[in-house]
């Protein structure tokens, strides 16, 4: 058996193209993120509670989709959603439609531990939270002159629905973004398309494991549109064999159950963690959805698996295990 | 092989005491929304349109808890769900927080088909509903007390439905808990818990959400048959016997090769079903049929 693993992730689905100076940027937050996390496990914080914490940290930092740096719906406003899941249990919290809550992944907790109910939305979420007295702001806290770039450019577009198959790159052609040609999907850099959900799963000591996504969704989405980042079983999952946060295209997501599906396989067929991931990356996303996720087992296992240009990610075991990526 | 067809109106403590002006009307409609499914089905509608078609007849029926017999938020207020989903493609549709839309599943199926996501809620469903055609009417709530058990969880209505060809549909529509919190979110709308079909079978699931949410139903149901190879009684038994708490869940399934299963784990689940070899069943509790 192993001792505690954690992984933080800040999207699927990387443009190849991203400036260096961004890609050391993504880096330093994941590293950062991952030592808030470590050093949360260390102090013996439950699982849980270091997921909320690591996540919240992600959410207040504008780089990655999610609280602050949200993309934007068509309205130019910001609705965020996030679910957090705990293993012990599988008690669940997820909320939809925030527009004024600073944490929404410590909303999702509330939910969870607070309410008699496992999924709040909307207006309803946000009553929640006001009676709960958790911080609020106005939704302009959340938007970044950066996303109200990417909304005008996606508006001209007039899209987005975006196109995953992208011809895969090798991780050299990556790292020299001078001189590869801009990676475009509709018409427009995939990095418009803000696909930065953010996660983390956290397995501690003794074997117990924890789960939370947050995001923004989906640049210039409907106002109203619920993607698979609040979803039990889609976006976020954690029992007692392991934990999962996924991002990526949400609807491939949806469809395939992603998070649910490790811990099916490994229950069910009996797969430990590293196959379980890449059977579901392998099979789970038909149709050619793009995605990524992160996981830890039960023994103190941590994988990443993705099928995407590239998972921003980062993870680190007690053994003093430490990495954190982009490409493949 | 052949078609077959289940629904359900609703899984909770159904009480044997429950008196006929009460029973009787459900009965009745659930055997007339079987009949509209079975010759749906003999019409070579698709698995699709048949669930759809028998979830609205049962959201347009007052007795149960969709549509127009939905109950009532804390606030006063109606708040519906729904969601639709395709066997083969695995696409589904979904919606929540509704107020004003008459079918709520009909809007799952529009989001589905109309829009590049799979789920709209609340302000942005109703925005969608309106740009639609037909799809608000002002909602005439039917008065009628609540159980006098308190029971709130009873009465979320569901359809799952399989062709000759083994092409699968689900689809369910609830109003939720009796007094929820403004804005909460069941197991109805959630791929996986409440709702789910692949290529092996349908599940429809009805009863206190957030432990078939908790249990992502739905999904372990198709998963169990799929890799633990378990067949869809078995699957669909075992889910309700050891993943969902007792007295929780009810669920009606069927597979691509014409299997049925409707188990519960609760006092009762109003059900029915038909299967292409003559085969029909209304029920309520479990020891005893009215077919």
């Amino acid at each position: 058996m192993g001792g505690w693993a954690i992984a933080v992730h800040g999207g699927a689905g990387v443009d190849p193209n991203l400036p260096l100076e961004r890609q050391e940027e993504a880096r330093q937050l994941l590293t950062r993120c991952l030592n808030i996390g470590i050093s949360a496990l260390r102090s013996s914080l439950s699982p849980i509670d270091v997921v909320e914490l690591v996540i919240r940290e992600l959410e207040s930092d504008p780089l990655f989709n999610s609280g602050r740096g949200s993309a934007l719906t068509a309205k130019g406003t910001v609705e965020m959603e996030a679910s957090i899941m705990d293993g012990v249990g599988r008690r669940c919290g997820a909320v939809s439609g925030l527009t004024t809550v600073k944490n929404p992944i410590s909303l999702a907790r509330l939910v969870m531990d607070k309410s008699p109910h496992s999924y709040l939305a909307f207006s309803g979420a946000e009553e929640f939270a006001k009676q709960q007295g958790v911080e609020m702001v106005d939704n302009d806290y959340f938007i970044t002159e950066d996303n109200l770039g990417m909304l005008k450019l996606a508006k001209e577009a007039n899209s987005i629905i975006f196109d995953y198959r992208i011809p895969l790159t090798g991780s050299d052609i990556c790292e020299k973004a001078a001189d590869a040609p801009p990676l475009m999907m509709n018409g427009l850099p995939i990095s418009v398309y803000a696909q930065e959900t953010v996660g983390c799963v956290v397995v501690d000591g003794q074997g117990r494991c924890a789960a939370g996504t947050s995001t923004g969704g989906l640049m210039n989405k409907m106002s109203g549109r619920i993607g698979d980042s609040p979803l039990i079983g889609s976006g976020t999952y954690a029992c007692d064999v392991c934990a999962v946060s996924c991002t990526g295209e949400g609807e491939a997501i949806i469809r395939g159950t992603l998070a649910r599906d490790v811990a099916a396989v490994m229950e069910y067929k009996g797969l430990g963690l590293q196959e379980a991931v890449d059977f579901v990356i392998e099979r789970r996303l038909d149709g050619g959805g793009q995605a990524g996720l992160i996981a830890v087992s039960s023994k103190g296992e941590v994988v990443c698996g993705f099928n995407s240009v590239g998972m921003f990610r980062g993870c680190a075991t007690e053994d003093g295990f430490m990495e954190v990526g982009i490409w493949d | 092989m052949g078609w077959a067809i289940a629904l359900h109106g609703g899984a909770g403590d159904i009480p044997r005491s429950l008196p006929p002006e009460r029973r009787q009307p459900r009965e009745a409609a659930l055997r007339h929304s079987l009949q509209v499914g079975v010759a749906a089905i003999k019409a070579g509608r698709s698995p699709l349109d048949v669930v759809e078609l028998v979830v609205r007849e049962l959201e347009d029926h007052p007795h149960f808890n969709a549509g127009r017999g939905s109950v009532l938020t804390s606030g006063g207020t109606v708040e519906m769900e729904a969601c639709i989903m395709d066997g083969n493609t695995k696409r589904c549709g979904a919606v929540s927080g509704l107020t004003t839309v008459k079918n709520a599943i009909s809007l799952a199926r529009l989001v589905m088909e109309k829009t590049p996501h799979i789920y709209l809620g609340f302000d942005g469903a109703e925005a969608f509903a309106r740009d639609q055609i037909d799809y608000t009417e002002p909602l005439t709530k039917v008065e009628e007390a609540p159980p006098s058990n308190g029971d709130s969880q009873l009465g979320t209505v569901g359809c799952v439905a399989v062709d000759g060809k083994g092409n699968l549909a689900t689809a369910t529509s609830t109003g939720g808990l009796v007094n929820k919190m403004v804005g909460r979110i069941g197991d109805t709308p959630i791929i996986g818990a409440g709702t789910y079909a692949n290529k092996l079978c349908a599940v429809s699931a009805t009863g206190k959400g957030e432990a078939i949410i908790q249990a992502t139903v739905g999904r372990d149901v198709a998963a169990l048959m799929e890799y633990k190879g378990l067949s869809l009684k078995e699957a669909a038994k075992y889910v309700i016997e050891e993943c969902a708490p007792s007295r929780t869940a009810g669920l009606v399934a069927v597979s691509a090769t014409g299997d049925v299963a409707m188990p519960f784990n609760t006092v009762g689940m109003f059900r029915a079903c038909a299967t292409e070899d003559g085969y029909t069943e209304v029920a309520i509790w479990d020891d005893e049929t009215c077919g």
